[in-house]
């Protein structure tokens, strides 16, 4: 078992033929990942990668039967795209696509409301089940199949964690890049809460930021839901000033609920194992799990 | 982005939000025959003059004034004018007045109670949409008013597929207590207020305050807009609106070098790949005894090229006594990363500080052997911990 994806899912990649979206899907499908096709309107018909290019998602859909999406296309039509997919019934649509604009984001993510499907993203890494499957950009080699779970907004930090949970001997089921900007399709709640029904996953990793309020979300339901699993959560921006867009569209302190020290001691009160340092989050895991 | 009170309100006027008039200057000289033109298009007999800077905060900080003639107009001008305007928003070294705007005066006696309240429009993430937020106490700070009566602010939340309905409008003019035509402009005011917000595809107006006039109009005092820099790509003009003189140097430098960099206060500067990481890094920097100097993703691609460009912004900063450069390789690799950190120091010749460099992921081993085995003044590491460790001993 995994969440979201796994060895069966079944691949098609928006934005198949460009730079990004090459470069990518050869280290998906190195990783092992059936990418079944791609998309790019206008190249119909012919052949990249060795696997077909259809002009539209629909066309790939009822081709080769693909339930999951990669999107790779640039900021300007990446909206577009994400509703493209959800209209042709992928199930899982992961849109790595930084910079779209607000105004598009909340078209994308009202249309899609009503659909079947799942967004991930956008602004983020991807997601990625350890020995199974890789859709997104995260680096395979640093993954080990194992037992915790990962939610984070952040891209080379969910490597940091991947990273310190293989050196901890405990390995991965599904790492999920929820992503950076302001309106994302899966919010931290969301993603724990798939984790947390999973029953391969013993322990779960959260990554947040600074602004918005889905950590705390988040660390409310883990309480309500019983704390089932042991949770180690990391906030990053605990020294970032006020007002200023720390990278991240999504990472700015607007009001008081924004910070980390906020999140942080709301995600303690609620029975979460809050590290200050991302170098503590492979041990403190370590000891959560052989304490459970 | 942030613009300046003076664009905010051309935005506002050319779509039809009533304003308060101004016209802005940058020379002495220029405030009188502006305040006269102001006089002839409006009648106003007073005036205001308005510092411009990007902060708020700026009426207590002595960059708003009021001018009852032309004598007093010229004399206020000369005040705030290249004036270092210090408010709550601007840091202690406060920012260098470079325009004025001279405005009309709206203050003025009449039939009816002058008023002034509140309303803005910003993006509700929780929910996904965007929210139109209203309050009688005009002239606050909405977040002391959401902390101490919050059940004074009004939010109305607007559906994405259909946008704001008039209804909606005439609520928050309803539940603002306004009646008979001031109640009719408000609603009007709102609703080309909405038109605007969306169309310039921002992501924040606050009006702060609205007026209410003593014959009934309502209008803008203030305007703050903030746009989405992620739809600047399809408003070439409104980008054009961009001050860099409001901005850090350093920052406009990064800017223009593609490195995505904040300055801050503190005494260690970093270069990382990733946001996110970046966040983290300058959190461990304070956890080692440090204060972050800055923030600064190198993005995806760090290279020879990039991290030069980094290491000399970072390095202008006088405050920075050591440098972390923290690297998780996933796709970039770490040897390619190193031998970028060893050709970009001997580009620059002679570096003062010590600098420490954490490389992990891909070919990390082979990164810290290029780095120990360059001569240079440079500490490496693999670990995070490791990093972190060797942040506080240079320190001491």
């Amino acid at each position: 078992m995994s969440v979201l994806v796994n060895k069966n899912s079944k691949i098609i990649v928006q934005g198949f033929t460009g730079t990004e979206g090459t470069f990518h899907a050869e280290q998906m499908i190195a990783y092992g990942t059936q990418v079944v096709g791609g998309v790019t309107p206008g190249k119909g018909g012919a052949k990249h990668l060795d696997r077909p290019i259809f002009n539209t998602v629909a066309e790939a859909v009822s081709t080769t039967g693909a339930d999951t999406s990669i999107i790779f296309v640039p900021p300007a039509f990446a909206a577009d795209a994400i509703m493209e997919a959800a209209d042709a019934g992928i199930k899982v649509i992961i849109c790595i696509t930084e910079g779209i604009p607000t105004k598009d984001m909340i078209v994308a993510k009202e249309y899609i409301q009503n659909k079947e499907c799942r967004l991930i993203g956008p602004n983020c890494p991807g997601v990625m089940t350890a020995d199974e499957c890789k859709v997104g950009i995260m680096p395979g080699f640093i993954f080990s199949k194992g037992k915790v779970g990962i939610v984070s907004k952040s891209g080379t930090l969910t490597y940091e964690a991947v990273d310190q949970l293989t050196k901890a001997g405990l390995g991965q089921t599904t790492a999920i890049g929820i992503g950076g900007d302001p309106i994302i399709g899966t919010t931290t709640k969301e993603a724990v809460e798939l984790l947390m029904n999973d029953p391969e996953t013993e322990g779960i990793v959260m990554i947040g930021e600074i602004g918005g309020g889905m950590e705390a979300e988040a660390a409310r339901w883990i309480k309500a839901d019983g704390n089932r699993k042991p949770v180690v959560g990391f906030i990053a921006g605990q020294t970032a000033p006020k007002g200023r867009r720390m990278g991240h569209a999504g990472a700015i302190i607007g009001g008081a609920d924004d910070t980390a020290e906020a999140k942080m001691k709301i995600m303690q009160e609620c029975g979460i194992h809050v590290v200050y340092s991302p170098a503590d989050i492979g041990e403190t895991m370590l000891k959560a799990l052989g304490a459970k | 982005m942030n613009i300046h009170e003076y664009q905010a309100k051309e935005i506002l006027k050319s779509y039809g939000v009533r304003i308060q008039e101004g016209i802005v200057v940058d020379q002495v000289g220029d405030a009188v025959p502006a305040a006269e033109k102001l006089k002839e298009q409006t009648g106003t007999g007073w005036f205001v003059v308005k510092a411009q800077i990007h902060a708020g905060g700026r009426g207590k900080g002595g960059g708003v004034k009021l001018a009852k003639n032309l004598d007093e107009v010229k004399e206020r001008a000369s005040q705030i004018l290249g004036m270092q305007l210090i408010t709550h928003q601007t840091g202690p070294e406060g920012k260098k007045v470079n325009k004025i705007l001279i405005s009309e005066d709206v203050y003025y006696p009449g039939e009816s109670e002058v008023k002034e309240y509140y309303l803005s429009i910003l993006l509700d993430r929780g929910k996904a949409c965007n929210v139109i937020m209203a309050s009688t106490e005009g002239g606050m700070d909405i977040e002391e008013v959401a902390e101490h009566s919050p059940e004074k602010i009004i939010k109305e939340w607007i559906d994405p597929r259909v946008g704001l309905q008039d209804f909606q409008a005439r609520k928050v003019a309803f539940l603002l207590g306004l009646s008979g035509q001031a109640f009719k402009e408000m609603v009007s005011f709102i609703k080309s207020l909405y038109r605007a917000y969306v169309e310039t595809d921002s992501s924040m107006f606050e009006i702060n305050p609205v007026l209410k006039t003593s014959d009934n109009k309502i209008l803008a005092v203030d305007a703050k807009v903030n746009l989405d820099d992620n739809a600047l790509y399809r408003h070439k003009d409104l980008a054009e609106l961009r001050d860099i003189t409001e901005e850090d140097p350093l920052e406009v430098e990064a800017a223009a070098n593609d490195l995505n960099y904040v300055k801050l206060d503190g005494n260690v500067g970093c270069m990382v790949n990733g946001a996110g990481l970046a966040m983290a890094t300058m959190d461990i920097i304070k956890l080692s005894g440090g204060d972050p100097a800055n923030f600064l993703d190198v993005g995806g691609g760090a290279n020879a090229k990039t991290v030069e460009a980094g290491f000399r912004i970072i390095l202008k900063d006088p405050n920075v006594k050591a440098i972390l450069i923290n690297i998780f390789g996933g796709i970039v690799r770490c040897d390619r990363v190193a031998n970028g950190v060893v050709e970009a120091y001997k580009n620059i010749g002679e570096i003062n500080v010590p600098i420490i460099v954490r490389l992990q992921g891909t070919n990390a081993e082979e990164g810290a052997a290029i780095i120990n085995n360059s001569g240079l003044k440079v500490f490496s590491a693999v670990l995070l911990k490791d990093a972190a460790k060797l942040v506080s001993e240079v320190l001491k």
